[in-house]
């Protein structure tokens, strides 16, 4: 099937079939790795996109369903510096092996956009559908709060992209 | 000329690791694509015992995209056997383990054909087009019963792989006429790692060379036991670690997917990649724990330990994998824990049955013996009405009595556990919660607070290799490091220790910016490649900083020496006039003149004016063998709310102090701690792999095998003391399983201690909400404490 996606701000016109996955477009088509897979039922949202601003588990979206969507990966979060988020991740030493950490951090724009600022208690609620294995998630709640706390800079930030890819 | 020098080992500094991983500009080998690549797929056994009668894979090899398909029967000759590095005892069964199936399966997940394809989705598609003919025989999935005579075999020797016997003092005495003796016996049920990078292997063959990348905690061990399986030879054999995500002992490992990658690349001559997907690694990972604890203490009437008598039975599952016997039997020194008595004696046996095999686990043996030791420290503290932390201290060894050699044989050289519990009582405000649940037990509240108790130990840095040598071991515990400084003055340091999560760029460039006067973000870290960093022991066992590390300091302290003689030449004065201060060499007396490490690297590097004999250069190698483990140790406090109506646990406040010696960087510690937490309230709430009674996992994915998310834990109050390490320079002791060893105990001790006014005195891991309300239905009803009936023997108080 003919799709039309944009994909970190570049358009892509391709020829899919059917039942292929977003993921696998995004990595095997696009050369978009920096998503990672981190299971095949859903639960661990390493894969975590933006779908038109929206968080998707882009292992349970099929390619052909974003046609004509925006599509915004980790690799285009930054805009010629860190997002908030990115930076907070960073700074609070939110991640270890790293590999949670692309859909996590989209999974947290997208928490952000709906509540910017949340509760310890939201953020932990908020983040249940992606999983860590390797920093008991203190440290990604810390991050989150902080990029939520990060002034008018992580505010604008954050809506700002949410506004654009809506 | 003054300089402050700002140590950075001690320094809370963000790590360089992340800048990648926060971009997704990471390298995992799943994103490597190479040109003429071919995907591999594997058809895994849904049966837990079979035999295999035909295996006809003629019309995958006909389907749309494939360009290779292979059973069992065609890699027979080649594939050799997968290996065990450590034989434990002289008559241990070790069967033979075909990377894939021949003629008999032995767990459901075993592989019996390949399909190499154009792409994955081909490969995947042409599974179901094979076709095997399966004759299924009876599974062995109870390691009790498993040991039966007239139990269905699972090899042809049978079900014992070996029984392993260590004890010291006499055993017998210890508990004859004990005023107190307990028998206990927990279940350490199977876990599953979990590792968030599922793993994957690419193989490329360039004439008689291959270079394989697996998403792997050993490149080194790999390339190894890669030439010993295939006879391929080690020196046309390169392993690359990429960027690894996470490893927690599931990729410590020689796997048959690696074995079978490296044989499809130079059957077919083009390379081939393979990545698991989680429902498949559920079955095909090795798993961890599964063992029966029998556990028996003999105490004096105020509760001084006399004797502890352990007897382990541990599920190996089908085969014996790269150090699978050994698990165990890492354990088998730390039942002791952090206390003096006479006499200990332990007994392990390692049963075969037919389900996945297990191996290392983030711990491997210390959690399981950690847990057994602190709960049944905490029952016999219940049996005599004494506080559980008062019970420790009258048990455990006091600071000035280190060093101090454990009934287990073990010196440790050093520990404060007066100071650790001190601070975590403090904290934790244990006194107000010991009230505040002594008032809801009186009310005969609903929901009722428990506070669970671990104050544990292990051993870390793995391992000085006289004493693997003497457990039968395979290999040595040594680590190797190089040095090198470049003409600009930078400075790049391979590890052989392979980094994956653990942070080794930052606290590497650390420690060398320390040791060479040179500024952190001049170092370089380079590992996990066997041709940029060849020799190396690879990361496992809280081994990389105190063992890695120290070799890093030696490979330093090479640089820093050879720097002296060329700072000499070039000031003109004796070497002996120099002094090392302030990051730099230079003129005792007279610190205006001095040369730093960058100035000495460029004159090395011109090497005009080299000293008579000495080579240009500023590199250097160290290979560091450790005399000792070092021995970590802490109290964690859980205090948990158990509503009894419902059975649900709910953790209110966790408080870890550590001591894991000198920090090098607080950041990556804390990091540690807190996921080490999370991993073992994992096993105390909520991970089991479960077999149904035909010996399929049940929870083969994230859906079924519960991993916590963020919203099923606390936040974690986390502190430290310091008592460095004496047996390496640094000072350290390891930080990677502290929190996992620790922590499982805490939660189940807090579960018990909120339940024990009801009469329960066990509730079996994970405690589920069903578990732990079954747990109140069948104790008997409240008549005081340590009244109800234990999950073993109750102790016959004398």
């Amino acid at each position: 099937m003919k799709i039309t996606v944009n994909i970190d701000g570049v358009r892509y016109e391709d020829d899919v079939e059917p039942r292929l996955l977003l993921v696998h477009y995004l990595r095997e088509r696009a050369g978009r790795t920096g998503t990672p897979i981190g299971c095949d039922t859903t639960n661990c949202g390493a894969c975590t996109v933006l779908m038109n601003g929206v968080s998707v588990k882009s292992c349970s979206v099929l390619t052909v369903q974003a046609d004509g969507a925006e599509i915004t990966t980790i690799q285009g979060l930054a805009d010629g510096e860190l997002h908030p988020l990115q930076r907070a991740f960073h700074e609070e030493h939110a991640l270890q092996c790293g590999y949670c950490t692309p859909g996590m951090i989209m999974a947290a724009v997208d928490l952000l956009r709906d509540n910017p600022h949340p509760t310890e208690e939201q953020v932990r609620d908020g983040l249940e559908g992606n999983l860590c294995r390797c920093t008991g998630y203190q440290n990604i709640v810390r991050a989150v709060m902080r990029a939520a706390g990060d002034g008018e800079h992580a505010q604008a930030a954050t809506g700002e992209r949410a506004g654009v890819s809506a | 000329m003054t300089t402050i020098v700002e140590h950075e080992v001690g320094k809370a500094r963000t790590r360089k690791e992340d800048a990648r991983l926060i971009t997704g500009q990471t390298n995992w080998t799943d994103n490597i694509t190479l040109p003429g690549q071919a995907h591999v797929a594997f058809l895994r056994s849904p049966y837990a015992h079979a035999r295999i009668t035909s295996v006809d894979v003629s019309a995958a090899r006909q389907a749309s995209g494939v360009i290779a398909a292979f059973s069992g029967a065609d890699f027979a000759g080649e594939q050799g056997s997968l290996p065990c590095a450590w034989p434990v005892t002289e008559d241990i069964v070790m069967p033979d383990h075909p990377p894939m199936a021949v003629d008999t399966v032995r767990y459901a997940g075993e592989i019996v054909a390949a399909v190499v394809a154009r792409d994955r989705y081909a490969a995947a598609d042409a599974l179901e087009s094979i076709d095997v003919s399966y004759e299924p025989l009876e599974p062995v999935l109870d390691m009790e019963a498993a040991l039966e005579p007239g139990s269905p075999k699972v090899h042809e020797a049978g079900n014992k792989s070996f029984t392993w016997t260590f004890a010291n003092g006499d055993l017998e005495a210890a508990f004859r006429d004990a005023p107190v003796v307990l028998e206990r016996t927990y279940r350490q049920q199977r876990l599953i790692p979990s590792a968030m990078e599922p793993r994957a292997v690419v193989c490329a063959p360039v004439g008689d060379e291959y270079t394989m990348w697996s998403a792997t905690q050993i490149p080194h061990v790999l390339r190894v036991m890669l030439a010993v399986v295939t006879g391929i030879g080690e020196q046309n054999l390169r392993v690359i670690a990429p960027d690894v995500g996470g490893g927690f002992g599931s990729k410590l490992q020689v796997t048959a997917e690696e074995v079978l990658a490296l044989l499809l690349a130079r059957k077919l001559g083009r390379p081939v990649k393979w990545t698991e997907s989680r429902s498949e690694g559920n079955v095909a990972v090795h798993h961890g724990r599964d063992q029966i604890q029998r556990i028996r203490v003999a105490a004096s009437a105020d509760g001084q330990l006399r004797g502890l008598d352990v007897d382990l039975l541990a599920d190996m599952g089908a085969y014996l994998m790269l150090v699978t016997p050994g698990i165990p039997l890492l354990g088998a020194f730390m039942y002791n824990a952090i206390y003096k008595m006479d006499a200990y004696r332990f007994n392990c046996t390692g049963v075969f049955t037919t389900k996945t095999p297990t191996d290392a686990y983030r711990g491997a043996g210390r959690p399981e013996a950690t847990f057994a030791i602190e709960r049944i420290m905490d029952d016999l503290a219940a049996h005599l009405g004494v506080d559980p932390l008062e019970l420790r201290e009258r048990n455990w060894i006091r600071h000035e009595e280190f060093p101090y050699t454990t009934i287990a044989g073990l010196t440790y050289d050093s520990g404060n556990y007066e100071a650790a519990t001190a601070q975590a009582r403090s904290l934790f405000h244990y006194d107000d919660l010991r009230k505040e649940q002594s008032e809801r037990n009186a009310a005969g509240s609903p929901v009722r607070l428990g506070i669970g108790v671990s104050t544990y130990t292990e051993m870390c840095g793995l391992a000085p290799s006289r004493i693997l040598g003497s457990l039968a071991y395979g290999a040595g515990g040594w680590e190797h490091a190089s040095v090198r400084v470049l003409p600009t003055g930078k400075v790049e340091v391979v590890t052989g220790s392979s980094a994956h999560g653990q942070g080794h760029e930052t606290a590497w460039s650390q420690i060398v910016a320390d040791e060479l006067g040179v500024p952190f973000e001049d170092v370089r870290v380079l590992h996990g490649d066997t041709q940029v960093s060849p020799k190396g022991m690879d990361t496992y066992g809280s081994r990389s900083l105190t063992v890695g590390g120290t070799a890093v300091v030696k490979a330093c302290g090479k640089v820093r020496e050879k720097a002296r003689a060329v700072a000499a030449a070039m000031l003109e004065v004796s070497p002996d006039d120099l002094e090392w201060a302030d990051g730099r060499w230079s003129v005792r007396g007279d610190p205006e003149q001095g040369k730093t490490i960058g100035e000495i690297a460029f004159a090395t590097f011109a090497a005009h004016n080299m000293p008579e004999g000495m080579e240009p250069s500023l590199d250097s190698d160290a290979t560091y063998d450790p005399d000792n483990f070092s021995f970590p140790h802490g109290t964690h406090l859980c205090a948990a709310e158990v509503d009894t109506e419902t059975g649900a646990v709910k953790i209110r406040s966790y408080v870890a102090v550590d001591d894991v010696g000198v920090v090098v960087n607080p950041l990556i510690v804390d990091g540690q701690v807190h996921g080490g937490i999370a991993q073992g309230i994992g096993q105390a709430l909520y991970e089991e792999a479960a077999y149904d009674s035909s010996g399929n996992l049940v929870t083969a994915t994230l859906a079924d095998y519960l991993i916590p998310s963020a919203a099923d834990l606390p936040a974690f109050t986390i502190a430290r003391t310091t008592t460095p390490s004496t047996g390496n320079p640094l000072g350290v002791k390891g930080v990677g399983e502290a929190g996992t060893i620790a922590s499982t105990p805490a939660v189940v001790n807090a579960i018990v201690d909120a339940l024990r006014p009801l009469g329960v005195s066990d509730v079996p891991m994970p405690c589920t909400p069903q578990r732990v309300w079954r747990a109140i239905q069948e104790a008997s009803p409240a008549s005081g404490p340590a009244s109800g009936p234990a999950s073993g023997s109750e102790g016959a108080a004398r």
